[in-house]
């Protein structure tokens, strides 16, 4: 056994610096569309071209409601005029106009979390997997994955919310003690991306619990997911959930 | 034996009664009598020894339309036996005695569309759970309306699950559908009379988002964000099935450069994928370095996905008539060198492993699924393959030019789980093999012709990471889906799942979930 031992020890530290400083690495974020100014035409032929009517027009300004977008690239690679797209991966956004933190006694503290899979496509669950691997290592962070509602503050969603998970996902929540905190993560729990509504999917699993943050991608990154989880005890704050910002844009006039 | 022969087997046995005509040159499409219906496929399959791929059914405006598809004989081409009913009547007679394989399918056909299957032994109480559902809700009837939000039901207390084993003090243990950990979501029960499990079964269908019904009606290329979607950690596969069944219908060929480029991502997404599988089986056995130094490797791969085609599960690239895009030849390359670097440090790990006994003691031995058994249920993917059944579908049905590629089918006799985990690597490795083929034979050209849809029916397939995957497609003339119908490969092997957890210790059923590496999300759709 000592040769893993040695094998681990060789392989070095691989861990991002996220939060302290940004990863730089390529290949961790797919990126996301930018809404702002475009001309008539284009405005007209991307919002045309949305499977999902992430993208709308308000005050003639192109706008991406990310809650919606479902990494389709249709409006980037489609088109002839295409959409402004952006790097990065600080996407977690609060559900609600509460502050979602947890409390400030909470954001030195050990929190737990259960994971939930409401009807998730892989996709959103093998990225929250990645969480626990050596790049992003969530523990160094103090977040740890529960097996029981009983010991859990965080209640971290994926899928948009089957019909047959409903009982499940509902128990799991009224068993956890509270404070407690719900994050939905990826555009299906958010919005039910191109499931749902549905006969079957409740279309976001804010339809079925009260949501506190909200992760969009599809899947998003793992580093939007830990954005998303430091969002709630405090330690990152929640950025806007459309773009243009509604704040930014005012203050800017972009 | 061929189609000419098998045709003329048939004819010979069950002369005047069954009706037989090529669909193409690789389909066989035989109608037998119905009352002929449950020997026909009996024999076809023990018999004739053609694997059962599985069953569409279809509503017409006046009839129903069945359909079991079998594997063709050598060389390839599938055989399909129809049977017909009036709307009225709604009942089939069931294969499922004679090919056990047919089972699941016909399970859910009748959960789906209510329609009864004489002689099979064990309905309802599959897709639609019986505690919260009533019968005869039929969703995948056109006449329903997959749009209305149904109502919430609270589920009946007195349901309880079925019960096998009838020893004194034996009891069930339920698992999941909430598991510890990050799991999907499914339930097993593990029937038990105190240290041992006698028997468990999945109860499945949490995920149920009624992908094929939501499908009917939207345009081919919204529907193909359902193939990509449905299950993400095998995105292209299923998003290629689904095009190549929508270019099989429109008489499309697909431009050369895209072939390439779309058998360079089905093995990057292959690579990846088992890479992960791999990561699993370690973290199951708490082998916590193996696991974090595959998970490492996992990670490296899906950014290299990233940096090579703009998302990391390979959404948004293939569409029917080629690719959404180009991708740079030269950043193909690169992407390939990378992939040789990971597999050498996968080799090594593998090397290790090899020596690890106590990691070997966990594997051996456990989750052990026979050649017999794998054939009786047409297993499929790597599972069939470590139990001596090495079929691929790269090899006998062709598809998106895998016939010019060198590649190799791995296979081990064993059926236990470290066969499949043997076949996981040797299956790695033949797809960094098959990626540097591809990257050496990019030729510049286009890479997506121009799609004119038309009306009509086509199966597209790949050997997706997990196996087999099906893919039934019928278009209206404005290129809109009346009916899809997919037959994953976690669905299939699902079916199995059983055989493998008889008579185990408790603690090796992480193993075993690990080895078989099975999709909830695959097989619920």
């Amino acid at each position: 056994m000592s040769q893993w031992v040695r094998k681990g020890i060789q392989t070095g530290i691989k861990t991002t610096a996220y939060p302290a400083r940004e990863e730089t690495a390529a290949g961790v974020s797919p990126g996301r569309p930018v809404g702002g100014d475009y001309s008539e035409q284009t405005t007209e032929a991307l919002i045309a071209c949305c499977p999902t009517q992430a993208l709308s027009q308000i005050d003639h300004r192109l706008v991406v409601d990310y809650r919606r977008c479902v990494h389709c690239f249709r409006c980037r690679d489609g088109l002839a005029a295409s959409i402004a797209w952006q790097q990065g991966y600080e996407w977690a956004g609060a559900a609600g106009d509460e502050p979602p933190s947890l409390g400030d006694e909470f954001s030195r503290c050990s929190i737990h979390i259960l994971v939930v899979d409401a009807g998730d496509c892989g996709a959103c669950l093998n990225e929250v997997k990645q969480l626990n691997n050596p790049y992003y290592n969530m523990h160094r962070l103090g977040f740890f994955i529960t097996p029981t509602p009983r010991q859990a503050d965080i209640l971290l969603v994926v899928g948009p919310g089957t019909d047959q998970m409903r009982l499940a996902l509902r128990k799991a929540y009224e068993a956890m003690p509270a404070p407690k905190r719900v994050v939905a993560v990826g555009t299906c729990a958010l919005s039910g991306s191109v499931f749902g509504p549905s006969f079957v999917s409740a279309g976001g699993i804010s339809q079925i619990l009260p949501v506190d943050i909200e992760i969009p991608g599809q899947p998003p990154p793992p580093l939007a997911i830990l954005h998303g989880l430091l969002a709630v005890v405090g330690r990152k704050a929640p950025v806007s959930l459309i773009s243009p910002a509604p704040m930014a844009a005012d203050k800017e006039g972009v | 034996m061929n189609h000419a022969e098998l045709e003329e087997q048939i004819r010979r046995r069950w002369p005047g009664r069954v009706n037989m005509y090529r669909d193409t040159s690789k389909t066989l499409v035989i109608e037998p009598n119905l009352s002929l219906l449950r020997d026909l496929c009996g024999w076809l399959f023990t018999g004739a020894s053609l694997p059962f791929g599985g069953t569409v059914v279809e509503e017409s405006a006046d009839e129903w339309e069945l359909r079991h598809i079998f594997y063709g004989v050598e060389g390839g081409g599938w055989v399909q036996v129809m049977a017909r009913q009036p709307l009225a009547v709604k009942t089939f007679p069931s294969i499922s005695t004679k090919v056990h394989a047919a089972s699941w399918q016909e399970r859910e056909i009748e959960d789906l569309f209510g329609l009864t299957f004489e002689g099979h032994p064990l309905l309802g109480d599959f897709v639609l759970h019986n505690d919260i559902w009533q019968e005869g809700v039929e969703p995948m009837r056109h006449q329903f309306n997959a749009k209305t939000p149904i109502s919430e039901r609270q589920p009946d207390p007195d349901w309880r699950p079925r019960r096998i084993v009838q020893a004194p003090g034996a009891f069930i243990m339920p698992i999941g559908p909430i598991f510890s950990g990050i799991a999907e979501s499914v339930n097993l029960q593990l029937e038990t009379v105190g240290e041992d499990v006698i028997c468990a079964f999945p109860r499945l269908f949490y995920e149920y988002r009624g992908i094929e019904k939501i499908a009917e009606g939207r345009a081919a290329a919204d529907a193909l964000l359902l193939a990509e979607r449905f299950a993400a950690t095998t995105a292209f596969a299923h998003a290629l099935a689904f095009c190549q069944a929508a270019e099989t219908i429109c008489g499309i060929k697909v431009p050369a450069r895209a072939s390439v480029l779309r058998v360079f991502l089905a093995e990057l997404e292959r690579f990846r994928h088992h890479v992960g599988a791999i990561s699993a089986i370690c973290e199951s056995t708490a082998l916590a370095v193996a696991a974090s130094q595959m998970a490492i490797l996992e990670e490296d791969l899906l950014r290299l996905s990233g940096v090579l085609a703009g998302h990391r599960y390979l959404f948004g690239l293939t569409t029917p008539g080629g690719m959404c895009k180009d991708l740079d030849s030269a950043v193909c390359q690169k992407t390939y060198r990378k992939c040789r670097e990971i597999l050498a440090q996968m080799e090594r790990l593998e090397e290790m492993l090899r020596f690890s006994s106590s990691f070997l003691d966990r594997l051996e031995e456990v989750g052990f699924i026979s050649r017999d058994e794998t054939l009786n249920h047409s297993l499929v993917g790597p599972i069939a393959r470590a139990s001596g059944v090495v079929r691929d579908l790269r090899k006998i049905q062709p598809y998106s030019g895998y016939e010019c590629f060198d590649f190799e089918t791995p296979g081990e006799s064993e059926g236990d789980g470290y066969a499949r985990l043997r076949v996981i690597f040797e299956e790695a490795r033949q797809s960094v093999r098959l990626m540097k083929q591809a990257a050496a034979v990019l030729e510049p050209g286009p890479v997506r012709a121009t799609i004119q849809f038309k009306a009509g029916a086509a199966l597209g397939w790949t050997e997706a990471p997990r196996g087999a995957a099906f893919h039934w497609l019928r278009l209206s003339e404005d290129g809109r889906v009346v009916r899809y119908r997919i037959i994953p490969p976690s669905f299939i092997n699902w079916h199995g799942f059983h055989l493998s957890v008889e008579n185990f210790a408790f603690q090796d059923l992480p193993i075993i979930l690990a080895t078989m590496n099975l999709s909830v999300a695959e097989n619920d759709r």
